[in-house]
């Protein structure tokens, strides 16, 4: 059936959500803090090339590393958490596909963030 | 999900050749969309050659040539052809411009002609832009105050004239809007470049009293947000001006108001 609403009917649409600003700004806010956490990564990851397990895991194992690396992780995960909806609302045109990918890229984020502070945890506490 | 394919029935096909004039001295080809809707017939690209020389400068010019020496049956929008009213914006060698400030000469080899990208046909070179004008009148483009009508003008100092400096040049003609695969892929409830650019041409008026409710009414995660700086529409406009950095200033204000 032809859609007899006016065209100032469909731009006015349901409004608008009043929200959007905090997403622009925790992208913003994300991204500034991983230049340095990531630095520190790539960083401590060429300087440890080579390095046998127990090197390794005695340098995570670190309180100080840790804290840094629990930063990059929390920072990294809402970052991309942050990105792929940007992408999924750009691309995903159906409506229920696109609920189920942004529900979908809730839970992937966090079970990576939450499996990678564990990791983390676990060598600082032993 | 995007379609990157075009549908069946917008599958161009060949279209018919209309040759040089023998006597021609500067032979130059328009190849142009063309699609009726009146037949069932798919679009086409048809390709006229004209002499240059016996033409005026401007890519307008060619078209009207044609429209008035070889097919009348051509159809585009034109009116002021002097870049100001915005009617004659089209793809012009795969950039988005107004036929009538592009000159032929700026063109190498074949003039290819489309309608403004992915926009509803309505025939030939004459795009549907009822949708962004509802979007345009959905921004609520006029001044809007709660003091009472003073008994002359609504004053504004000389500086916060300058405000308005790159904003109130824009002509509605499109070419931004249509260039930005943000609005291609969401211009249900994507504002685009040019209904922006006009939205903080009012958010800039010091005289305006309504630039909260006008924030309110844009912060939406799709209405600007869909905006990821690519800047094609600041590179596609005809007049020079920067919706990229308006829709910038856009989302300053909604920082500054919230941070």
């Amino acid at each position: 059936m032809a859609d007899m609403r006016t065209p100032l009917s469909r731009a006015r649409g349901l409004g608008s959500a009043k929200k959007g600003t905090e997403h622009f700004w925790m992208q913003r806010v994300t991204a500034l803090a991983n230049i340095p956490l990531m630095m520190f990564l790539v960083g401590a990851l060429v300087v440890h090339a080579g390095s046998d397990y127990t090197t390794m895991t005695g340098f995570l194992g670190n309180p100080f590393v840790g804290v840094l690396m629990l930063l990059l992780i929390f920072s990294a995960c809402y970052h991309m958490r942050l990105g792929l909806q940007v992408v999924i609302e750009d691309y995903i045109h159906g409506e229920a596909t696109k609920l189920l990918a942004l529900i979908a890229n809730q839970f992937f984020t966090l079970t990576i963030a939450v499996a990678c502070a564990l990791a983390v945890a676990k060598l600082v506490i032993g | 999900m995007v379609e990157i394919a075009l549908p069946a029935n917008s599958k161009i096909g060949k279209g018919v050749a209309h040759p040089a004039p023998e006597e021609a001295k500067q032979p130059r080809t328009l190849k142009i969309y063309r699609w009726n809707p009146d037949d069932a017939e798919n679009p086409r690209v048809d390709s006229y050659t004209i002499d240059a020389d016996d033409c005026g400068p401007m890519v307008l010019d060619a078209l009207i040539k044609v429209k008035n020496e070889i097919d009348s049956t051509l159809t585009f929008r034109r009116s002021c052809r002097e870049g100001i009213c915005g009617s004659c914006a089209m793809n012009i060698d795969g950039q988005n411009t107004l036929a009538c400030t592009k000159g032929i000469d700026e063109i190498k080899g074949d003039i290819a002609i489309y309608p403004l990208p992915h926009m509803p046909v309505i025939k030939d070179l004459v795009p549907d832009l009822s949708s962004l004008y509802a979007q345009y009148q959905a921004i609520e483009p006029w001044l809007k105050t709660d003091t009472p009508q003073p008994q002359n003008e609504w004053q504004q100092s000389r500086e916060d004239r300058e405000q308005l400096d790159g904003l109130y040049e824009c002509i509605l003609c499109a070419c931004c809007s249509t260039s930005c695969p943000s609005y291609w892929w969401n211009s249900d409830k994507y504002l685009g470049p040019a209904v922006l650019l006009q939205a903080y041409r009012w958010l800039a008026d010091s005289r305006d009293e309504k630039t909260g409710e006008r924030l309110d009414d844009l912060e939406d995660p799709f209405r600007v947000y869909r905006c990821h700086t690519i800047m094609n529409c600041a590179k596609a406009c005809p007049k020079g001006l920067s919706p990229a950095k308006a829709i910038t200033e856009i989302k300053k204000m909604m920082v500054a108001r919230e941070v």
